[in-house]
């Protein structure tokens, strides 16, 4: 086949494209421009797109700089910010594999006539019944079926994830083994548009002004006040500007519109269910499922609860730690194989 | 270029003349001294600096002295703007349509940057209303690279002289030397920039020529050499080359001018006759022979690009950031296109090796691949 292969130039993305050659492919490098301001890690940097370059170089296939630097700006940076102002916590490095580094990347791959387009995460895809599902990937703590779980099917159709079936370990091996610049080359992080110097604060400082918002208790007693409202996530406990020395104190809501901040003890951050907007299906809905709340989080068994509007209702079995209204919530089959499902937390009703 | 593929790209990088590197192998071999030394070797050296200094002055219509070797074009255009403005303060302007070579350095120096009309010729009246008494320097490209818009330097000059007949006026003629008869534009302006490559000489080396009179504070001090105006070593072979290839082009230039333009009106003529929803970016009256340059709606150059070369076409849009991802045009943008226009440009550039069979063949590759394109994105 004919396969562009997104190249970030991390250790990854490079063995990618390796495999792709070593199964026989037509395999052409593509490194995306996203982010266009200031950067200190992920995958825009210059010294990075020189890394892709060089592996492509390396390796014997053509590298390509597509800039895709509006389309991310529109679909990752600005929904990030309007999150942010209305007190969701959002994932935007989800929302950037959603509509860059598949959906934008295949439409491109399309009108150059790639039958497939690839990347270096670690997931599978399997087929259970003429329906593709995203899988977990080979290495449980590199598993990157989380931040993938959304591709739709016609995607998955012509998605290759070549290193899924690896372990991380395996991958350097062979990065070291094909003698690859990117071999030793750390795993990055963090959202690549936010950089260690000015942090969130400073980013979202730029684009929105900041609400000042009530801290009370749970029952609606005043105790505090923060300066950003904005800046506040569930679960959060430092930077509250409470008085020290008393019981530890979560928040347990936060309310952009009323600004304010509801507070408790530990035990009040937890709940029966958890409510979730969007929830798509890969296949026909199942009942008992296990779902997945962060990108490296633990899977706890829930029950998919009857209903057919647009917010469905999991029920632990378990009471469960509160999740953030923005995040995103992902459901896998009972072995915590394959996906199920997806969709994003909301506030609960 | 014939064969397997077709370069239309020399307004990025035109293929050296071979008489070029023959000119230049032999002080790369066995001529390989400093000119600035005091034995024989340096002498060989020092007098094949001399004779392409002579080349380069004749074609320019300058003295000699008034020809300072440089790096390349872009050291050329600091130079001019940088030193000016470091050797007597004061503001710099410039046009928006410039490229970053001198763009970047008005900005840096806290210039101003006058507006284009449509098809990227500087504003006149507005020129005016920006150059005063405190204007050392005023910085107008000849030939735009992008979009090949001829600035009519006479009148430019005009204005200048008029607004403040002591600020020294600078061309960036890099996309230039190849249409123009450089003759021509010199009388007119102080400074002037070529680079190399753009005519058929090798990369690394370009030309400042500066009217003698006309004071600046050096970019690069060091050994003092090019008479205290660009410090270093000279670059005798690249030196060599650039005249040799300069002498060949402004030789040819007026044949040259007919074969190509009659190649590029083929070009576009073509591929607007085949196409629909294709505008040429600038009239055809105003600028160079070689640019073919054209905005297609409904595309994005960058899949275009891609499918061209995939079709053994070689072609450009705008210029490339750092890290090689190309960026919207800031010439397109100043000429005010919009940017369903601006996404879909794509520039043809001709030039010495340009044959009908590379037209033939770009016409055919850039209609099928902007049909794929448009057929996917309807």
């Amino acid at each position: 086949m004919k396969v562009l292969c997104a190249m970030s130039g991390g250790v990854d993305s490079s063995v990618a494209a390796l495999e792709l050659l070593r199964d026989g492919h037509e395999v052409v490098g593509v490194t995306m421009r996203l982010w266009g301001g200031d950067s200190d890690t992920g995958c825009c940097s210059v010294a990075d797109v020189d890394d892709a370059r060089r592996v492509a170089q390396q390796i014997g296939i053509d590298h390509l700089v597509f800039n895709f630097t509006d389309d991310f700006d529109t679909h990752v940076v600005d929904p990030y910010v309007r999150a942010h102002a209305d007190g969701i916590t959002p994932n935007p490095c989800i929302e950037c594999n959603r509509h860059l580094k598949f959906h934008r990347l295949s439409e491109r791959a399309d009108v150059l006539g790639f039958d497939a387009i690839a990347t270096g995460h670690h997931a599978r895809i399997v087929t259970v019944g003429g329906v593709h599902h995203v899988a977990r990937g080979a290495d449980a703590l590199k598993d990157q079926s989380y931040v993938v779980h959304m591709l739709p099917q016609h995607e998955l159709a012509r998605t290759l994830f070549p290193v899924g079936h690896l372990t991380k370990a395996q991958v350097r091996e062979r990065a070291v083994e094909a003698g690859l610049r990117t071999a030793t080359k750390p795993d990055s992080q963090d959202v690549c548009f936010i950089t260690h110097t000015g942090g969130r604060e400073q980013f979202l400082g730029a684009r929105i002004p900041f609400r000042s918002a009530a801290v009370v208790d749970a029952d609606g007693a005043p105790i505090g006040e923060v300066p950003s409202v904005e800046l506040v996530t569930i679960g959060q406990r430092r930077g509250l500007g409470l008085p020290g020395g008393g019981p530890k104190q979560y928040v347990l809501d936060v309310d952009t519109i009323t600004r304010t901040v509801v507070v408790g003890a530990d035990a009040d951050l937890f709940d029966d269910e958890v409510h979730v907007v969007d929830l798509h299906w890969a296949g026909v809905p199942e009942t008992d499922v296990l779902v997945q709340c962060s990108a490296h989080g633990a899977t706890h068994p829930a029950t998919v609860m009857p209903g057919n509007g647009v917010v469905s209702t999991l029920r632990w079995h378990q009471r469960q730690r509160r999740v953030a209204p923005g995040q995103t919530v992902v459901l896998y089959d009972a072995s915590d194989a394959r996906v199920l499902a997806g969709g994003i937390a909301t506030r609960r009703r | 270029m014939s064969g397997e593929l077709t370069y239309l790209d020399h307004a990025a990088s035109t293929p050296m003349r071979r008489e070029a590197i023959d000119a230049m192998l032999p002080f790369l071999d066995q001529q390989f001294a400093n000119p600035n030394g005091s034995h024989r070797f340096a002498r060989q050296a020092r007098a094949a600096l001399d004779d392409a200094r002579e080349v380069v002055a004749d074609v320019v219509g300058c003295r000699p002295g008034e020809v300072v070797f440089t790096g390349g074009g872009t050291e050329a255009d600091n130079t001019a703007v940088l030193g000016v403005v470091a050797h007597r303060g004061g503001v710099a302007v410039c046009s928006a349509a410039e490229h970053h070579a001198v763009l970047h350095a008005v900005e840096q120096a806290k210039g101003i940057v006058v507006g284009v009309d449509a098809d990227g010729h500087i504003d006149l009246a507005a020129l005016a209303a920006s150059v005063d008494e405190h204007t050392t320097i005023v910085s107008v490209m000849a030939v735009n690279n992008e979009v090949g818009t001829i600035t009519d330097v006479a009148a430019l000059a005009d204005v200048v002289r008029r607004a403040n007949p002591a600020a020294a006026l600078h061309t960036d003629a890099v996309q230039g030397a190849c249409w123009l008869d450089l003759r021509t534009v010199w009388p007119h302006v102080d400074l002037m920039a070529l680079s190399a490559h753009k005519f058929g000489g090798p990369k690394g080396i370009g030309v400042l020529v500066v009217r003698q009179g006309t004071e600046f504070h050096p970019l690069l001090v060091g050994g003092g050499q090019e008479r205290d105006r660009r410090s270093g070593t000279q670059n005798v072979a690249g030196a060599v080359a650039m005249a040799t290839a300069l002498r060949l082009t402004d030789a040819e230039r007026d044949h040259e001018l007919v074969r190509i333009a009659a190649l590029r009106d083929r070009l576009v003529d073509s591929l607007v006759a085949a196409l629909p929803d294709v505008r040429e970016t600038v009239d055809r009256g105003r600028k160079v022979a070689g640019s073919a340059h054209l905005c297609i709606a409904g595309i994005e150059n960058e899949a275009l690009l891609f499918l061209l070369d995939e079709g053994g076409v070689c072609a450009s849009a705008a210029s490339a950031c750092a890290a090689g991802a190309m960026e919207p045009s800031h010439v397109l943008a100043a000429m005010g296109v919009e940017r369903q226009w601006s996404n879909g440009a794509v520039r043809l550039s001709l030039g010495h090796t340009t044959t009908d069979v590379d037209v033939d063949r770009a016409v055919e590759v850039v209609t099928s691949a902007v049909r794929r394109i448009r057929e996917f994105q309807r």
